[in-house]
């Protein structure tokens, strides 16, 4: 497997990539009681790496609290976000982590299932996978009476999706899950009430799950001391594009976009897409935005642009992948993405007006609030904010969408 | 589809279905191992799985029709998804894709005409820091260049 291989270099970071004994979080969360775990986990401030960043204290409250003969932890592995490849990072060479981080939550809410969704895309990794569990179980860190805990069973399987971007939303991951078509559902119920063949389940991101050995063993405060004050700990921040050193980069909470730009050898930087295609897409004259929950908000993705690339080709080539990617249950976000590429087609043709261009604009902001499910609602963001912030350069060098008109 | 064909593959979905269950759940993992090795889900494998799942074929093939690693129809033995998201196109998948569609003679959605590679794109595969990527069958490669796409392509039987 090429990939491990070339994956081996030694990772530092201040939470996620520091010292880790395999199997601490869990004999820690066991030499405690349950409250306790969820106290840390408040102390902590974790919120949600998958890209919606709720507070994942809460979330494992609310599954706890509920009162079921089954619950599930579930390991959200779909990492299909353009530009996001920081769970792979993680499944490859953290799975200790991400395994432990779903042991503890099955203590902590009453769980005795974990299921991993992995993308289908990821399907190299399974001998890889199932050989880190099987080595757990001769451990007793899954299965019977877990490290001698008296009635504490639990057990982690794997399950794949399909080529399918959607899935990778909670609710339309379940409903893959399930056997069905991942076509999300209308929320509440939310899944920690109705989720898995209609039990109490808790679905995590990856990372999120990979936080969790880290804080119980360190405790909540030491977490919160890194990011900021409304987005605690560090991040996993997965950089591509036009720079010297694309990778994983474990920074806190808080960095300039200008010094990860910085960091990982940027230059003639024009553009940074934050969060991916669903994300925005920021000038230089914002490069002084910090990545934080309160302003360039992002699970992870970060794309680098530099002066040579047409933006209305990334844009265009953002529109493609909604369009092909939206399940299609709702009007809004079937038929205003193709509305939204059509536009972009138009503007790459030149034969356009700007009345059209502002009606696409408003029909984005109608997408935002009225599509079912995250996608729809997101899609609009790099419409929106490229035909904004890149104005001079898609309208205004020459009025038909680029240089030259021979978009690069 | 020769009887004997046909009775080979019964006897394969019943061994699944032994293996995962006939409870809904089931059904996806089901699909997914049939894809795995034939390459495609024909329309009696689809009944088959309707039979002994107790579901209707129309609901079978719903699921079929909306994941994108799952096939109704003939596919070549080894399918090849070369991904076209911005990072990878950034970093010269354009390239990638003509030297692979010059060496085969067919364009990208088609079928070598020995059956031996069907050439698709796909979405980002979540190697975007090493682009272009392609994955062929459930193998990951990248930092592909033209002449290594096509090296590899041409290794496969
Ligand atoms: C279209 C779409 C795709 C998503 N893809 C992922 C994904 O690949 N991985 C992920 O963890 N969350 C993804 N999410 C967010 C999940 O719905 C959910 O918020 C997350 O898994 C919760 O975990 P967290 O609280 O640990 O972040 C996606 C959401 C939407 C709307
Ligand atoms: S917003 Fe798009 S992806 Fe989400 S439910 Fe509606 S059509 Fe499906």
């Amino acid at each position: 497997m090429e990939l491990v291989i070339e994956e081996k270099i030694k990772r530092t970071g201040p939470v996620i990539f520091s010292e880790y004994q395999a199997g601490e979080g869990i004999r820690k969360a066991l030499s405690i009681n349950r409250q306790d775990v969820l106290f840390e986990l408040k102390a902590s401030g974790l919120k949600g790496r998958g890209g919606a960043g709720f507070p994942t204290a809460t979330k494992w409250m609310l599954s706890a609290a509920a009162v079921a003969d089954k619950k599930f932890i579930v390991c959200n592995a779909d990492e299909g976000e353009p530009g996001t490849f920081k769970d792979r990072v993680l499944l490859l060479e953290y799975p200790k982590l991400i395994f432990d981080g779903m042991v503890v939550g099955g203590y902590t809410i009453g769980a005795k299932t974990g299921i991993v969704y992995l993308r289908g895309e990821y399907e190299f990794m399974l001998e890889h996978l199932e050989s880190c569990l099987e080595k757990m179980r001769n451990e007793n860190l899954l299965g019977k009476n877990i490290l001698g805990k008296e009635g504490f069973d639990f057990d982690i399987k794997i399950r794949f999706g399909s080529g399918a971007y959607v899935c990778g939303e909670e609710t339309a991951l379940i409903e893959s899950l399930e056997g069905h078509r991942g076509e999300p559902r209308n929320r509440p119920p939310y899944p920690v009430n109705t989720g898995y063949l209609g039990y109490p389940t808790v679905v995590n991101n990856v990372e999120t799950l990979a936080a969790i050995p880290h804080i119980i063993t360190k405790g909540g405060e030491w977490f919160k001391q890194h990011g900021t004050d409304k987005s605690t700990g560090s991040k996993l921040f997965s950089v591509s594009g036009d720079c010297e050193k694309p990778g994983v980069y474990e920074l806190p909470w808080g960095t300039k976009i200008s010094e990860l730009l910085e960091l990982v050898g940027a230059a003639n930087t024009k553009a940074v897409q934050v969060g991916g295609a669903s994300g925005i897409c920021l000038p230089q004259s914002q490069f002084d935005r910090v990545l934080a929950y309160e302003d360039a908000a992002t699970g992870g993705s970060i794309m680098i642009f530099n002066e040579k690339r047409s933006m209305l080709k990334v844009l265009k080539n953002f529109m493609e992948f909604f369009v092909e990617e939206s399940c299609g249950q709702c009007t809004p976000c079937r038929v205003g993405n193709i509305k939204l590429l059509e536009g972009v087609e138009r503007i790459e043709k030149g034969n356009y007006t700007f009345a059209y261009i502002n009606t696409l604009k408003e029909l984005g902001k109608t997408m935002q609030v009225a599509s079912k499910c995250g996608l729809g609602q997101s899609s609009p963001n790099s419409f929106i904010s490229i035909l904004e912030n890149f104005k001079e350069e898609i309208f205004h060098t020459n009025g038909n969408g680029g240089y030259d008109g021979k978009a690069k | 589809m020769l009887v004997y064909e046909q009775n080979a593959l019964s006897e394969e979905i019943e061994n699944l279905v032994k293996k995962y269950g006939n409870d809904r759940p089931a059904l996806l993992e089901i699909l997914q191992d049939i894809q795995r090795k034939h390459k495609y889900i024909s329309d009696f494998a689809q009944q088959e799985v309707a039979r002994l799942m107790n579901i209707h074929p129309v609901e079978v093939n719903s699921v079929i029709s909306f994941y994108s690693f799952l096939h109704s129809h003939p596919q070549g033995r080894n399918i090849v998804r070369l991904c076209r998201t911005i990072m990878c196109e950034h970093a010269g998948k354009e390239k990638v894709e003509q030297a692979i569609e010059r060496e085969l003679g067919i364009s990208f959605g088609q079928t070598t005409k020995d059956n031996r590679i069907t050439l698709e794109y796909t979405n980002c595969l979540g190697m975007c820091d090493m682009g272009p990527a392609m994955i062929v069958n459930d193998r990951v490669y990248t930092h592909l260049d033209p002449e290594r796409a096509v090296n590899i392509l041409n290794e496969i039987k």
